[in-house]
């Protein structure tokens, strides 16, 4: 009998192995690198910041005594900012997505409509800072307020709701819409009843994490003048305010030792305040799995 | 009106002209579909058969650049005149389609999906809509301890049946089958054929198969379509046993298609 296996290669063969295992190797090391940094990051911000990691942290104003600051006032303008933002930005956002999905003409214009949001959501946001000063805190009169604030924030997390949004939609099989079309339904129907249900899961994952970069952005709203030094809170949406990270910001520029700490410390309650959204984003998609 | 068989006529289409931008997809399509009977649409892929079935409940009205010529009446009433809207229209003419596409909801809500969009929201009309739906797709004995589950527990063909008792919930006259069975396997496709028969007492079926067999097993008329256009429409029986085209003939003994 003749041996099948003879006329192997395996010279050939030993050299794709060594390729295989260099590549699986380099993967290996640029995951590695990623994670290294992520945790030494974390390490090394915990163990300056635990010490300051007080209740002090979250009862007191600001002060110019590092042993006494807290950050109360930049934690509730921060919450105060998410509360207005998030239901405004989820509507304005969804809606806009299940137009351009379902409702628009797919012509040139939607198109030049879809190319400009695509490149809106690439803009420093910076300008959004600048559009804000001029189109909310002076052209509106609203002045260096909450509402304004809010409202910048919502433009500059807007295109990356849109995006996320329509491509939740999107994913939505075709055959889940004849499906209610089928049984007589209108559209709206079939998007309410249909389509946002299949993809609720991706949409709100979507805007929870657009709301979680807001929640870290400083540039916009150093630009259109959040304080950095607020002792009192927010009683209504036209009062100025601040948020964590000018909060921290401020912090970091001072010159003595325990006022780093102090920054580090905000950024723990920062860190833990992005992973609780995060998780909330994981959870709500795995509820609404369920059925899938 | 008489048809081939003895049952009135429900569904006529007469010179049904279609095109998808420009190309014409059916040509000069006459046909009385009888009521409470089964037809059959046969033919080779990119016959239109599948096409002149989504205008039965304008399903093709979605499909941008479609053009309609020609008329379509259910009942008298001209389906494409704006006399009747689409969605009173899609709930007369029911559809099930290649694929079982439940929604991704519990088994009772996929059923209670079109009665709820057509306002029943009473929860014991809505029970008994579920039962008896359940039990006209011959589901009900299989799910009725499991009605909250998902539908996507089912096998495929399960899911296909409960796409028939979704569509029967709405109280459809007419039910359009799509290659309902193609992908399922040979049990499934049985048991659904079994069912249509069942169905055709109270319902007027319309059925596209790629399988010549299926539709000589399952229906009372048959359509052949070729390029766009009927080739012979006569009683299953006939068509199989004595086609009068030379065409038809090629095509149910396997030389073409």
């Amino acid at each position: 009998m003749n041996n099948i296996f003879v006329d192997a290669n395996r010279k050939q063969i030993a050299g794709r192995r060594r390729i295989d295992f260099t590549l699986r190797l380099l993967f290996l090391i640029a995951t590695s690198i990623g994670v290294i940094a992520l945790m030494a990051l974390l390490i090394d911000i915990i163990s300056d910041g635990i010490s300051m990691l007080r209740p002090e942290l979250f009862n007191n104003f600001p002060s110019r005594r590092a042993s006494e600051a807290g950050m109360k006032s930049a934690i509730v303008g921060s919450l105060y900012m998410l509360l207005i933002m998030a239901p405004l930005s989820f509507l304005l956002g969804v809606g806009a997505a299940i137009y351009l999905e379902e409702y628009a003409k797919k012509n040139r214009i939607t198109r030049m409509i879809q190319l400009n949001i695509s490149t809106l959501a690439g803009v420093p946001s910076i300008v959004y800072g600048i559009l804000g000063l001029t189109l909310f805190v002076r052209e509106l009169h609203l002045g260096r307020s909450l509402l304004a604030g809010a409202f910048t924030m919502t433009l500059l997390v807007l295109p990356i709701i849109i995006v996320s949004a329509q491509e939740a939609i999107r994913a939505v099989p075709k055959s889940r819409r004849d499906a209610s079309y089928a049984l007589g339904a209108t559209k709206w129907q079939t998007v309410s009843r249909s389509v946002l249900p299949s993809s609720i899961s991706g949409i709100l994952t979507g805007v929870i994490l657009a709301m979680s970069r807001a929640i870290g952005e400083t540039a916009p709203l150093v630009m259109i003048g959040a304080l950095t030094f607020v002792a009192f809170l927010p009683t209504g949406p036209m009062d100025s305010f601040t948020v964590m990270p000018i909060q921290i910001y401020n912090w970091v520029s001072r010159p003595q030792a325990s006022f780093q700490a102090l920054a580090a410390s905000g950024i723990i309650v920062l860190l833990v305040m992005l992973l609780l959204m995060n998780l909330s984003a994981i959870l709500l998609r795995n509820k609404y799995n369920k059925h899938m | 009106m008489q048809t081939l068989t003895k049952n009135q006529t429900l569904i006529e289409i007469n010179q049904l002209n279609l095109f998808y931008g420009a190309f014409h997809a059916l040509k000069n399509v006459s046909l009385r579909i009888p009521e409470k009977a089964i037809t059959a649409f046969i033919g080779p892929s990119g016959c239109g058969k599948s096409t002149l079935l989504r205008t039965l409940n304008r399903m093709n009205d979605m499909i941008p650049g479609t053009r309609i010529e020609g008329g379509i009446a259910i009942s008298g009433t001209d389906i494409y005149s704006g006399d009747v809207d689409v969605e009173t229209l899609r709930k007369k003419v029911g559809m099930v389609f290649q694929q079982p596409n439940p929604f991704p909801k519990s088994i009772y809500d996929n059923i209670a999906y079109g009665p709820r969009l057509h306002g029943i929201h009473d929860r014991k009309k809505l029970d008994e809509i579920v039962e008896t739906s359940l039990r006209s797709a011959v589901l009900w004995e299989e799910v009725k301890d499991y009605l909250k589950r998902s539908a996507f527990s089912l096998s495929g063909g399960q899911q296909q049946r409960l796409c028939i008792a979704r569509a029967l919930a709405v109280n459809p006259d007419i039910l359009l089958m799509d290659e309902a069975t193609s992908a399922l396997d040979p049990i499934s496709t049985l048991k659904i054929e079994e069912l249509a028969q069942e169905l055709k007492d109270r319902y007027t079926i319309v059925m596209v198969t790629h399988n010549m067999h299926q539709a000589a097993r399952v229906s009372n008329q048959t359509v052949f379509f070729l390029n766009g256009e009927v080739v012979e429409y006569d009683e299953t029986e006939k068509l199989f046993s004595n086609p009068t085209d030379q065409r038809t003939e090629d095509y149910i003994s396997g030389r073409f298609g």
